[in-house]
């Protein structure tokens, strides 16, 4: 069996009123790479500062290399970073990673990371002088220099040039190459494909899939067929319709062809037609359609349903 | 033990790097000193005032030092978003605390260190090695409720609020205190008012240690009850911060 180096089971954890992450479990085995998908406000980050030992759970269990995250043994073979603009702005380069690297028992040399990630120039310069990419680039080192066997990235390329990113991606590959476990969590789409085998999406506190990335990739790869019509017949093609402005129809899709012909056959007079891919946002709420009625119970949403699947001949 | 070395290196590095800063609080209670004492031959010639005088800004410097260091200081530590990136390294609250208890006794030394040397050259001032030890062990007991005091608004207040809140409570407590003028020449009121205050009960004790002057009764109990009320709101102030952080 595969260790399992993250767990949280049964969590909640509340803000006031609001209610962040309701009754999560997941599992993080070794050698995986975990890409955690979702809107903001989600839980995301959430999921990640419980597992970072910054917040405590209300209920259920957060475990870190089979212990409590809040002991800091168990985060000595965790490597995470820091937001990009967290890095102190007057120590030198050089200072802030020999500063984490002396919280490790075998670190990476300092000198030999910088140069790696292509800061050894910059090393005596004040981190408050570097550019946004340098800066991101320090902060992969710092969470890299203890050797760690978990990695935990927040929105690791938000802001970065198509280069910037594409290199933090594949020191990320490389890592997980040589054995690393890698917690991602962003809300690019194309992020989480860039890395991940393995996609868990969040939503409203919830896991609403956790699926290999091909599963969830044709789930999302949706597409929205917008027309104007007066009524619809029963379309087997759709798999949720929402009812716009006036008689706007957006019909969602795993296959819009097959849509447009059967809209076609059914000789539905209808204008206006456009072909677009589903958004990330409405791809989760495709998403949430799927869920069965358990979970759509504790979240009731009438609105929404009248006009879901195979009821789209209601309106008439 | 080596993470307290790390963290100790860490924030003196930090705290150098605002050089400015650093030479406001080293400097001040030596420069108090050549302006408010030194010129002044009643005070500079007389072996026992300006012992006191030395006393008196010794504590000053370190009563700074509490307020600046450790109040806007951590006020300072909490507001960026470094400070929840160093709680996910493998390190506990111990050596973190350690660390900055370390960094204010340094910069309290540095503070003393030049006044010291003024006083010696260019007054009457003059202890015996007991005096000496016993004003700095004095000096130590005093800053008890001061450092409470600073740790308290550092983990009350955003670092905006903390900055003015130091120096409102800076200068009326070293003044009624008698940290500038002996108290002395107070008007009775002022002087009533004053013994209450912990940096006044702070300094009658140094200079019970450094001079042959006797500590007022008061002194040792005022002190207690300070260090008791300002550790209790330190504590609870820590721990409020704890539970708001962890929302």
């Amino acid at each position: 069996m595969t260790e399992i180096l993250a767990s949280w089971a049964g969590v909640t954890r509340r803000y006031g009123d609001v209610l962040a992450l309701d009754d999560v479990s997941l599992d993080v085995p070794a050698g995986s790479v975990v890409g955690l998908l979702g809107p903001n406000g989600a839980g995301k980050s959430t999921l990640l500062s419980l597992l970072l030992g910054l917040r405590r759970p209300d209920s259920g269990t957060v475990q870190l290399f089979g212990g409590d995250p809040r002991v800091p043994a168990n985060r000595a073979l965790l490597g995470c970073t820091p937001q990009e603009t967290a890095l102190p702005p007057t120590l030198k380069v050089r200072e802030v990673l020999d500063f984490v690297a002396g919280h490790h028992r075998d670190p990476i040399p300092t000198a030999r990371l910088l140069d790696d990630l292509g800061l050894g120039e910059q090393a005596g310069r004040q981190t408050g002088g570097l550019s946004g990419g340098q800066r991101r680039r320090l902060s992969v080192a710092l969470a890299l220099v203890g050797r760690p066997r978990l990695l935990v990235l927040d929105e690791p390329t938000t802001g970065l040039d198509v280069d910037a990113r594409h290199l933090l991606w594949q020191r990320v590959r490389d890592f997980h190459a040589d054995g690393g476990t890698v917690v991602v969590t962003s809300h690019y789409l194309e992020e989480v494909e860039a890395l991940a085998q393995r996609v868990v999406v969040v939503a409203a506190g919830r896991v609403l899939v956790d699926d290999t990335l091909d599963a969830v990739r044709s789930r999302v790869r949706q597409r929205r067929v917008s027309v104007r019509a007066g009524a619809l017949p029963p379309l087997v093609n759709v798999v949720r319709a929402d009812a716009g402005d006036g008689d706007r129809w957006s019909l969602f899709t795993d296959d819009s062809d097959a849509l447009v012909r059967e809209l076609v056959h059914a000789d539905v007079p209808f204008r206006d037609l456009e072909v677009a891919p589903a958004s990330l946002e409405e791809a989760f709420l495709a998403l949430t359609s799927h869920l069965p009625d358990r979970h759509c119970d504790r979240h009731p949403d009438p609105a929404r349903r009248q006009v879901t699947g195979n009821r789209t001949g209601a309106r008439a | 033990m080596t993470l307290v070395a790390l963290h100790t290196r860490y924030v003196a590095l930090e705290t150098i790097r605002v050089p400015i800063a650093v030479v406001g609080t080293v400097m001040f209670p030596v420069l108090s000193f050549l302006f408010f004492v030194v010129p002044f031959r009643e005070i500079s010639g007389d072996p026992v005032a300006s012992t006191a005088a030395v006393s008196q800004l010794g504590l000053f410097a370190v009563f700074s030092v509490c307020l600046f260091t450790f109040g806007v200081g951590v006020a300072d530590d909490r507001s960026t978003p470094w400070d929840p990136y160093v709680r996910t390294l493998p390190v506990g609250a111990g050596p973190r605390i350690v660390a900055r208890l370390l960094n204010g006794v340094l910069f309290a030394l540095l503070g003393l260190l030049p006044l010291l040397l003024t006083a010696a050259l260019l007054t009457e001032a003059s202890v015996t090695p007991t005096q000496a030890l016993l004003g700095l062990g004095a000096l130590a007991v005093a800053g008890v409720p001061l450092l409470f005091m600073g740790v308290a608004i550092g983990y009350s207040l955003p670092v905006k609020a903390a900055v003015p809140v130091a120096q409102v409570l800076l200068l009326p407590l070293a003044f009624g205190g008698g940290l500038f003028i002996p108290p002395e020449g107070f008007p009775a009121w002022l002087d009533a008012v004053s013994q209450g205050l912990p940096t006044r009960a702070g300094r009658d004790l140094i200079i019970a240690g450094t001079t042959d002057v006797d500590l007022p009764a008061t002194a040792l109990p005022v002190l207690a009850a300070w260090a008791l009320v300002a550790g209790v709101l330190a504590v609870r102030a820590y721990r409020r911060d704890e539970g708001r952080r962890f929302r």
